[in-house]
This record gives structure tokens, C-alpha cells and sequence, in this order.
């Protein structure tokens, strides 16, 4: 293997990760319910199904409506695994007494911190990847097609990434996992939660004034919030709805991207420099 | 090779090093001494750019840890005063992972590690987990990990605390091979007499301030001078003090006749030590034990530097 292209970090948190039985109970257990759930929707879907109406098939909207809620637990898993995967990543070396000894290594921070968010996150894209046939059950009837399911992925990955640089940035400036973890899910919460609340609080604030005019504060904390793009990309027909309520049209999906793009960047930055203590400080 | 220039560190209010000035020549096997909280981790971490200096400087092979540390990372090999290891990996895996994080290709591994193993003797433990080996086991290992890389110079923190006797003997063997090999080595310890086992000099650090230095050759020179010899005997004292009162390099006799024992002074070389015990127990007054009283080697080292380097 050439060695400019490989990370150590990143080989070694693989190896490590997949040589213990936990991860793959994991990822059973998650399948499991998964194929339980989606088995029991088409079941009760089928069987519920009024006779003389196609029963037996799943139609369109009930496949969508499948869809729908398969990605809403996926968001929702992604949201709640990612900060427990990186915000030990770089504390949890320093608890367990093996920081220094990486620190002291000729690799780069920046090989470092990107080794510790790819591995935490490629357990994660193992997850989805591993649930993608279950998922793809969902095709058979119709209502969704590949190409959404792949945008959807992408934002899944992002937002994970996101999550997960902020987990490995909070572990690299926090010396206890714990607390990292705190901040990491408060961090989570409030793209999640908060910013819903703040969207629609920054929007009634505008009706509430008798000038009934474009909310654009409104408009950004929805857009930056994972609930509403998953829900923008399942039907575009959602983006009306969020544009009668900010007034605004623009895009959801270019905000968040934007918005999540930086704050990987931010927070990778941020990560790397704060890594190694700089020699010149001098204090 | 390492040149520490007027290195000063504060924690916040409390100054744990004072413009410490020392340089090690190539080669060296340089042993810090010290009690706790004296300041060695700190100066070792400096060196290893874990820790900014607060003011000073120090050069490794001519790079700062100030302005150049990737450059020192790669010159210096560290092992921490503790340190885990990650469970779940085998002993070569350990050493391949740390290798990897040096940049050494793929292929040069497998044979490096092997030899690196074979150093610290733990080639039988190449395929077990790093996890069940016993702490003598893992500080061999860390000290093969930070040798991966082939580095001119080791700061190793306490390499040899917490072994036994025996482990203890194998790490001096371990250090007279990497001398062998050329390299520039700075330990630490808080025990003088396992120092000056593995050292060519040794250093005493005290409350952030380097206030002796000598080489191992001359205090042990010293040690060898003079030395208390005591000869515990099965028939009557009067007899065996008149027996050693004319031999050579013999002083200061006292005898216990209570407990049939003689005491006095020896100048002589090991070998005529030997022929002098030889002599004795062909004597009939029966020699039951010869021995030679330690000399405590922390008097003997602060009494050959008084007035020297420091303060
Ligand atoms: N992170 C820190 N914050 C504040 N004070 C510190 C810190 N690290 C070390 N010290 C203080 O600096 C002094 C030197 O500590 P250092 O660890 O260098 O000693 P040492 O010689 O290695 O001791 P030991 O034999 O116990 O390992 C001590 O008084 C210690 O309390
Ligand atoms: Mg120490």
C-alpha cells in the first residue's frame, strides 16, 4: 500500500472496531428490527388492504409513507449514534494513556483527526449500507426512486460527518469523554430541536408584527435543520409549505449544504489545530 | 545531540523548571536523577514536544522543539512515565500500527518488527494480545515502540519502574545494546544505584534545577576506594584481628567479640580482595561470612559533586 495515501489511524480503529463482537451484534440488532418492521408494515398494509382494492400490493402512497418513516429512523439513528462514536475519539486516548504516544508520531494532526472521524463514521456508513436491501424492498411498489434514495444518502452522510466533526472537535478540546459527549449531543439537539423551535418562534414573530414580510431568520433555522431537508427532499411539494410560512423561496437543500459543509470544516479545522499543544505558547 | 538551553517551565504560579542548562553528547546514556515531583517528566515532555516550554529552548540533532517539532519527532524516540496500550491488538500489530504512524512502508515492517522484538526478547509473544502481558512485558514493548523508527536519540520516562530484579537486568542489557547501537539515550529514575547501572552520567535534578553532574567511571571509582568489609567468624576475634592487622590495604580495625565479627576498611583492587577472603578462610579461626557493606552511592555522589555544576 502506498503510504501517502494511507491512514494508520484510520486502518488500525477499522481493524479494531470490526474485530469486536459488539459492532456486529450491532448492526444485527438494528437489521433485525428494521426487516421487523418494514415485514410487519407490508404485512398489516397487505392484510388491512380493503378487498377489491389491488389488496395484496402495496400502492404507492403506502410505500412513500413506508419510505418516509424508514428515513425519519434512520435520521434519527444517525443523529443520536454519531456523537457516541466520535466524542471519545480523541479523549478516550488520553484517558486510556495512549495520546501521548500518538502525538509523538511523525503523522500529521490533520491524518490524525480526519483517521478518527472516517473510522467512527464508517461503522455508521456500514449500518446504512447493510440496511440498503431492506430499504430497497420499498422499490418494488413504487413512490420513490433511486436517485431520491441516493440524494438522500448524501445528505445522511453529510449530516453524519457533520455530527461527527463536532464529536471529534468537542473530544479534542475536552479532556473527558463525558463531558465531550454532553456537548457533542447538546450540539445535536440544537441543530435539531432548537433550531425547529427557533424557526417557527422567528416566524410567528413575523406574523405577530402586522407587516406580514419575509421571515429570512425563520427560513435559515429551518433549513439548517435535518427534520425539514429529509422532508424537502422526500416531497419538494414541503419546500411550499416552509416558503408561505418565511416568505422566502429559496432552496432548503443549498443552505444546509452550505451550512453543513462549514461547520465540517469549521470544526475539522478547529480539531486539528487544537490537537498538538503549540510549542511556542510559552506560558 | 541534546542541547537543553536555559529551559524554564511554569505551571500557572509554580515554576517547575529553572533555567535548566544541559547538553548530552552523542552516544551517551545520560540518567536523570530525582525526586518526585523534581521536574524530569516535565523536562522529558518538553523534549518530546508534548509540552511548550515557558521560556528557553532545547535543540535535538540541531532542531528546536520550539520551531521545528515535526523535526524532533522524528529524530526522538519517547516512552511516557505511563502509558496504555490499546487492547484488542497483538503484539506485532501494536508495533505495526506505531510503525505505520512513522511512514515506514509496508514491506520493511514485517522484519523490523521481528528484530525489535527480538531486542526486548518478547519474540515468543509476537502473536499475543498486548492486553495479557505483564507490566515488565509492556514497558519492553513501549521501549521497542519508540525505538520503531530508528531515532538518534530516547527519552524514556522511567523505563525501568516498577520491575523486578530480574526485568531490571534485562532492561540494562537492552541499554547496553542501544548504546551499541549509537544511540543518544536520556533516562529517568528516582533510584541512583539503578541509574548508574545502565548510565555513562548521570545528572540530579532537583526542584526544577540540574544541581549535580558526573560520570557513572568516577563515582564508581569512588565507590571502589574505600569500602567497609565486614567478616563474620566462628572462632575467637582476637585471633583474626591480628591476622588482617598485617595484611596490605587493610585500616581502621574493630572488632565485636560479642558477636564474633571484624570490621575495618579495604583500599584494595577487587583481586586482592579475592586473594585476601582466600587467604582468611584457610586461617583457623574460621571465616563464617565475608562481606562488603553497601556504600550508599547517593552520599558517595553528592560528596564527589559538592561544589560543582548547578545552584
Ligand atoms: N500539569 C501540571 N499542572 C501543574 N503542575 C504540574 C503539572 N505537571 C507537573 N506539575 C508540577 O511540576 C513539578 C514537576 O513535575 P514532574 O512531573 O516533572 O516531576 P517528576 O520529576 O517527573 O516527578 P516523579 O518522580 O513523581 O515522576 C511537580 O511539582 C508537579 O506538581
Ligand atoms: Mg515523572
Amino acid at each position: 500500500m502506498n503510504t501517502k495515501f494511507s491512514n494508520p489511524v484510520l486502518m488500525k480503529e477499522i481493524k479494531l472496531r470490526f474485530r469486536s463482537p459488539k459492532s456486529f451484534v450491532g448492526i444485527l440488532f438494528y437489521l433485525a428490527a428494521m426487516s421487523l418492521f418494514v415485514f410487519g408494515f407490508l404485512y398489516l398494509m397487505t392484510t388491512l388492504d380493503a378487498p377489491g382494492t389491488g389488496g395484496g400490493f402495496l400502492n404507492t402512497e403506502e410505500s412513500f409513507i413506508l419510505f418516509t418513516i424508514l428515513t425519519y429512523i434512520q435520521l434519527a439513528l444517525v443523529l443520536f449514534i454519531t456523537p457516541g462514536l466520535t466524542a471519545g475519539s480523541i479523549s478516550s486516548e488520553r484517558e486510556k494513556q495512549t495520546l501521548n504516544m500518538l502525538l509523538t508520531t511523525t503523522q500529521t494532526s490533520y491524518q490524525i483527526i480526519l483517521g478518527k472521524l472516517l473510522s467512527s463514521i464508517a461503522f455508521l456508513a456500514l449500518m446504512i449500507v447493510s440496511s440498503l436491501p431492506i430499504y430497497s424492498l420499498v422499490f418494488l411498489f413504487g413512490g420513490i426512486s433511486p436517485a431520491q434514495l441516493a440524494l438522500m444518502l448524501f445528505y445522511f452522510l453529510l449530516t453524519t460527518l457533520a455530527i461527527g466533526s463536532v464529536g471529534v472537535m468537542f473530544s479534542t478540546l475536552i479532556r473527558k469523554t463525558a463531558v465531550a459527549m454532553i456537548a457533542t449531543y447538546g450540539t445535536m439537539l440544537a441543530l435539531t430541536a432548537v433550531t425547529g423551535f427557533l424557526s417557527v418562534f422567528t416566524a410567528s414573530l413575523g406574523f405577530a408584527g402586522s407587516s406580514a414580510g419575509p421571515s429570512p431568520m425563520a427560513h435559515f433555522w429551518a433549513s439548517i435543520n435535518p427534520a425539514v431537508v429529509v422532508a424537502s427532499l422526500l416531497s419538494p411539494g414541503s419546500g411550499n409549505i416552509l416558503s408561505d410560512m418565511t416568505g422566502i423561496e429559496f432552496p432548503v437543500w443549498i443552505i444546509y449544504l452550505i451550512f453543513y459543509t462549514s461547520l465540517i470544516i469549521l470544526s475539522v479545522f478547529i480539531a486539528v489545530k487544537k490537537l498538538r499543544v503549540n510549542m511556542k505558547a510559552g506560558n | 545531540m541534546i542541547d537543553i538551553r536555559k529551559l524554564s517551565k511554569s505551571y500557572g504560579s509554580f515554576q517547575a523548571l529553572h533555567e535548566l542548562d544541559l547538553e548530552i553528547p552523542e552516544g551517551t546514556v545520560f540518567g536523570v536523577v530525582g525526586a518526585n515531583g523534581a521536574g524530569k517528566s516535565t523536562t522529558f515532555s518538553i523534549l518530546a514536544t508534548l509540552l511548550p516550554p515557558s521560556s528557553g529552548d532545547a535543540l535535538i540533532g540541531g532542531a528546536s522543539v520550539r520551531d521545528s517539532p515535526e523535526e524532533v519527532r522524528r529524530k526522538v524516540g519517547y516512552m511516557p512515565d505511563f502509558f496504555g496500550v490499546y487492547d484488542q491488538l497483538k503484539t506485532e500489530e501494536y508495533l505495526d500500527f506505531y510503525a505505520a504512524s512513522y511512514g515506514i512502508a509496508l514491506h520493511g515492517r514485517g522484519v523490523l518488527i521481528g528484530q525489535l522484538l527480538e531486542l526486548v526478547n518478547l519474540s515468543d509473544k509476537h502473536d499475543v494480545y498486548v492486553d495479557s502481558l505483564s507490566r515488565g512485558m509492556k514497558q519492553r514493548l513501549c521501549l521497542a515502540r519508540s525505538l520503531i523508527h530508528d531515532p538518534q536519540v530516547l527519552i524514556l520516562d522511567e523505563p525501568a519502574s516498577g520491575l523486578d530484579p530480574r526485568a531490571r537486568v534485562e532492561m540494562r542489557g537492552i541499554m547496553k545494546r542501544l548504546k551499541e547501537m549509537d544511540k543518544t539515550v536520556l533516562i529517568s529514575s528516582h533510584i541512583l544505584p539503578e541509574l548508574a547501572e545502565m548510565c555513562d552520567e548521570i545528572g540530579v535534578l532537583d526542584r526544577g534545577r540540574l544541581v549535580a553532574r558526573n560520570s557513572v567511571r568516577e563515582i564508581h571509582s569512588r565507590l571502589k576506594g574505600d569500602r567497609m568489609i565486614t567478616v563474620k567468624l566462628n572462632g575467637p576475634s582476637d585471633e583474626a584481628v591480628r591476622f588482617f592487622e598485617n595484611r596490605p590495604f587493610v585500616a581502621g580495625i574493630a572488632a565485636d567479640p560479642q558477636v564474633r565479627e571484624v570490621r575495618f576498611s579495604f583500599s584494595g583492587s577487587e583481586e586482592e580482595q579475592a586473594e585476601l577472603l582466600a587467604s582468611a578462610s584457610a586461617e583457623k579461626f574460621g571465616v563464617r561470612s565475608f562481606s562488603e557493606e553497601e556504600t550508599d552511592l547517593e552520599d558517595v555522589f553528592m560528596a564527589i559533586t559538592e561544589g560543582g555544576s548547578g545552584q
